[in-house]
């Protein structure tokens, strides 16, 4: 069936089946890359993205769930103010290595930010813990996450 | 997506005209080994100059988050003698006969590369030296180079790159040999921080990887293998994955016996992938039964203790008399050590895109080692391998895992069945059942000191998978690691037992495991010996010398670890007052040709391990090519081997692996990740690879540091919840 969807700002129709995760709409079907795949099962953040301002997971969220909320993903994210200066620090402080969390990584970032300006160290591993990093690039997303928030230089 | 790159690969050192790129310059280089100094590798390499001095510098070696294309172009980029900002990296096609070795394994390619690739850059900046000379009619000895520009002595006349390109062109490239290079103290790109490349996409979600890619008319394919290795469908009901909507097709892949190849399968293809996933999941397989399904973990331990209890196999190498030694040895310590089979777990899934079409097939694929697939692939299609391209694109982590090609040669092997593009997504659950692990083994350790504490004596039996003489892959130990020769008796024993199950290279193979083993026993011998682990070691190193020949990969140089471990020591501060509950533990091995040493510091409560902070000291010879990036490997690598010293294990039942996903074999998590301060001893030695060596000494120092906490001394892994 057809889902009327807001995606970074933009009306979308996505004539799917309405169990299909978010996810795979986002990949397949609307041709939005940024989200990953990494576990499918709501263990890993790779395929974070904002309902209303919210980080979900999308590969368990089902198309059907999304309703009226508006939809942003890592290729809108820097429209925001918050989102701009998360990917500006990501790449001031170099932090990727293969770089595949890190679009899960700067959404949570960012929705973090959003509403804690200035997190505590406390408060950012908190609001990451559920962004798994293989490369374990940690010590670089946090001091990204502290320079965006004006709390350390790059 | 960068894929692209033009080639000339017929002929030899030779230039081009760039007309088909845009004009400028296009500078195709196939360096041959004979004329380069003995021992160095075959180097090629690309460099295109734009006629605006913009410079395309193509890196060869597969990008998977070692930060490989953006060091290899550094090394060009230097000699040639351009500004970084005018750099563009481009990922190289996948071709050996242009590019000689185009692996991302064995921390190779800085060891290779360093000199050939600064010589490719030299070359093209000699040629437009002498395209400059030719112009001005002046001796090409009284012009310099800056930054993109050739100028002459008294600084009157100025040629940019871009200007001299199409004239440069036609030159007849120097010898190489004739080439000096630059003084190391004139670098301005080597030895500073650059950034990762494609990093703009990266934090902006443009296409990068390889899930990523899209191509007209592509379909998506989901791949069902039985849980099994190897097992073959018996039967299977295709109808109910046919009918799921979005469902293009459903097949059987005949597949064969080689592991390492195409195994047997179900392949759904549908319009997107998550279609071919409902429909996979809609299959109804029986699978044939397969000896495999006999093998577990629990009989591997069971089997192990049995082959531990009797007379090694075989001997791999003796010095002195260990026996007479143990004899008359002050005291003697015993331990069996273990640790379990670990997966992968990049954090891209196994993925490949394939076309197949008129008898060529074209391949987009995250791999570390495109050569073998492309054999692989040629010998599964029955095509010449010249009939396939391969695109490399950026691998979403590799740690060993995407030198194998499965994924390539079934996306191929599917894609020519469909009359269309195809791109193969296995689930992360296909990922961590059907990986090349990392194996499980046993070592029963046995070991001699003398009155003064003093090593006299070492053996270790050790029990791994293999049959008759053969191991299994990843699964052999080198004989003669440290301490063999530093001490007078010495003996390396070996037995093995068949596996049905796959294994493969995981980052700083072996050593990842061995470096455990060996420094947490030597820290046990340290406390029998009523001696500072640090000060131990030390002992043991003795004077700096080389131990073994020269040029062989086991040879080992005490100074060089000693200068290491003396500098992780002064780092941590070793030796000073931790609270109750807290202690500092100290590792150094060799691997990959790099010298590492780790302290790190614990803080166990109510059985919790906290790490609280980690001093690493390398040395991996006299140049640090990019040091945000080396910081990068060094640190990955400690984290990465912190996470699966705590809690990962692959388990197998009935000839499966049981974990499916990140809830049964966890990662490292933000809050666990310790900061992990990285420094460089630089020596005067060839500059040697950073993404495994920082590995090996991890997860000693680890258990090294618990053991001075709380008095219990971890040996086997994971560390889970022995400390409950
Ligand atoms: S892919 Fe959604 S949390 Fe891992
Ligand atoms: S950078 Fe590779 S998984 Fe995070």
């Amino acid at each position: 069936m057809a889902f009327n969807l807001t995606v970074n700002g933009e009306s979308r129709i996505a004539d799917v089946d309405g169990d299909t995760p978010l996810l795979w709409v986002l990949r397949d079907t609307l041709g939005l890359v940024g989200a990953k795949y990494g576990c499918g099962a709501a263990l890993c953040g790779a395929c974070t993205v904002h309902l209303d301002g919210i980080p979900v997971r999308a590969c368990v969220t089902p198309i059907s769930g999304v309703g009226e909320q508006k939809v942003t993903t890592i290729e809108g994210v820097g429209k925001t103010a918050v989102g701009a200066k998360v990917q500006a620090a990501w790449k001031a402080v170099d932090t990727p290595q293969c770089g595949y969390c890190q679009a899960g990584q700067i959404m949570s970032a960012t929705a973090l930010l959003a509403t804690t300006p200035k997190p505590t160290d406390e408060e950012i591993d908190a609001a990451m813990n559920g962004n798994l990093c293989r490369c374990a690039t940690y010590i670089r997303i946090k001091k990204a996450i502290k320079v965006a928030a004006g709390l350390e230089k790059a | 997506m960068d894929g692209e790159i033009l080639r000339d690969p017929t002929r030899r050192f030779v230039l081009q005209s760039g007309a088909a790129v845009g004009g400028g310059l296009l500078l195709s280089f196939t360096m041959s080994s004979e004329s380069q100094a003995a021992g160095d590798t075959k180097v090629n390499a690309y460099v295109r100059i734009a006629s605006d001095g913009k410079v395309t510098i193509a890196s060869k070696v597969p990008e998977v988050g070692q930060g490989i294309k953006t060091a290899l172009p550094m090394l060009i980029a230097e000699e040639l003698d351009v500004d970084w900002s005018a750099v563009t990296v481009e990922q190289a096609i996948a071709d050996t006969k242009v590019y000689g070795r185009q692996v991302a394994g064995g921390s190779m390619a800085t060891t290779l590369e360093y000199d050939g690739l600064r010589r490719v850059g030299a070359t093209v900046r000699a040629l437009l030296i002498a395209a400059a000379a030719a112009r001005w009619n002046v001796p090409a000895d009284s012009l310099k180079t800056e930054a993109g520009f050739v100028v002459d002595a008294a600084g009157k006349r100025r040629a940019s790159y871009g200007e001299l390109a199409q004239a440069a062109a036609a030159l007849t490239p120097p010898d190489p040999k004739s080439l000096t290079l630059k003084d190391p103290k004139a670098f301005r790109i080597i030895g500073k921080s650059h950034k990762s490349q494609n990093l703009d996409a990266i934090v902006t979600g443009q296409p990068t990887y390889g899930i990523d890619v899209r191509l007209p008319g592509m379909l998506f394919a989901a791949f069902a293998k039985a849980p099994v290795y190897g097992a073959k469908v018996a039967s299977v009901d295709l109808a109910p994955a046919k009918a799921v909507k979005g469902v293009r097709d459903a097949f059987i892949i005949e597949g064969g016996t080689n592991l390492q190849g195409l195994l047997p399968g179900v392949a759904v293809v549908a319009d997107s992938w998550w279609a071919a996933r409902k429909g996979r999941e809609a299959l109804q397989i029986q699978w044939a039964e397969h000896p495999t399904a006999r093998q577990s973990t629990a009989g591997f331990a069971a089997k192990a203790a049995e082959l531990a209890a009797a007379p090694p196999h075989r001997n791999l190498h003796n010095d002195g008399d260990v026996e007479a030694a143990l004899k008359g040895a002050a005291k003697t310590v015993s331990a069996a050590y273990s640790y379990p089979f670990i997966a992968h777990a990049a954090l891209e899934p196994q993925n490949c895109t394939a076309h197949v079409k008129d008898g060529k097939v074209e391949i987009w694929a995250p791999t570390q080692n495109p050569e073998s697939g492309r054999a692989l692939v040629a010998r599964s299609l029955n095509i010449d391998p010249s009939a396939i391209t391969i695109h490399l694109i950026r691998g979403g982590g590799g740690f060993g895992r995407r030198l194998m090609n499965d994924y390539m040669v079934e996306a191929a092997a599917i894609a020519a069945k469909v009359n269309a593009p195809v791109q193969l997504i296995w689930t992360r659950e296909d990922d961590m059942q059907h990986d090349f692990y990392r194996p499980g083994g046993w070592h029963n350790l046995t070991a001699g000191l003398d009155a003064k504490g003093g090593l006299t004596a070492w053996k270790n039996h050790f029990i791994t998978f293999g049959e008759g003489e053969t191991f299994n892959t990843a699964a052999a130990m080198n004989a003669t690691q440290f301490p063999c020769r530093a001490v007078a008796n010495y003996r390396h024993d070996v037995s093995v037992m068949p596996l049905g199950f796959p294994t493969g290279f995981l980052r700083a193979p072996g050593n990842n495991a061995f470096g455990f083993v060996i420094q947490s026993f030597t820290d046990e011998l340290a406390l029998a010996a009523g001696k500072d682990p640090v000060a131990f070691r030390r002992e043991l190193l003795g004077e700096p010398r080389l131990l073994g020949e020269p040029g062989k990969g086991d040879s080992f140089h005490t100074g060089r670890m000693r200068g290491v471990l003396d500098l992780a020591a002064e780092m941590s501060g070793w030796g000073r007052k931790v609270p109750k509950g807290t202690g500092l533990g100290v590792a150094c091995h060799y691997s990959h040709l790099g010298y590492v040493a780790v302290v790190m510091q614990v803080t166990v409560k109510d059985g919790a391990v906290k790490v609280d902070k980690v001093w690493a000291a390398a040395d991996v010879g006299r140049q640090i090519v990019n040091p945000s990036g080396a910081d990068q490997q060094m640190q990955g690598s400690i984290l990465d081997a912190i996470g699966s010293t705590l809690y990962q294990s692959i388990t197998f039942e009935n000839g499966a692996a049981v974990n499916s996903n990140f809830g049964d074999f966890p990662l490292l998590r933000m809050a666990d990740a310790p900061p992990v301060e990285v420094r460089y001893k630089l020596s005067d030695n060839n500059p040697t690879g950073l993404g495994e060596p920082a590995y090996p000494p991890a997860p000693a120092a680890l258990c090294n540091a618990i053991f001075a906490a709380t008095g219990k001394r971890i040996r086997s892994l994971p560390i889970g919840d022995q400390l409950a």
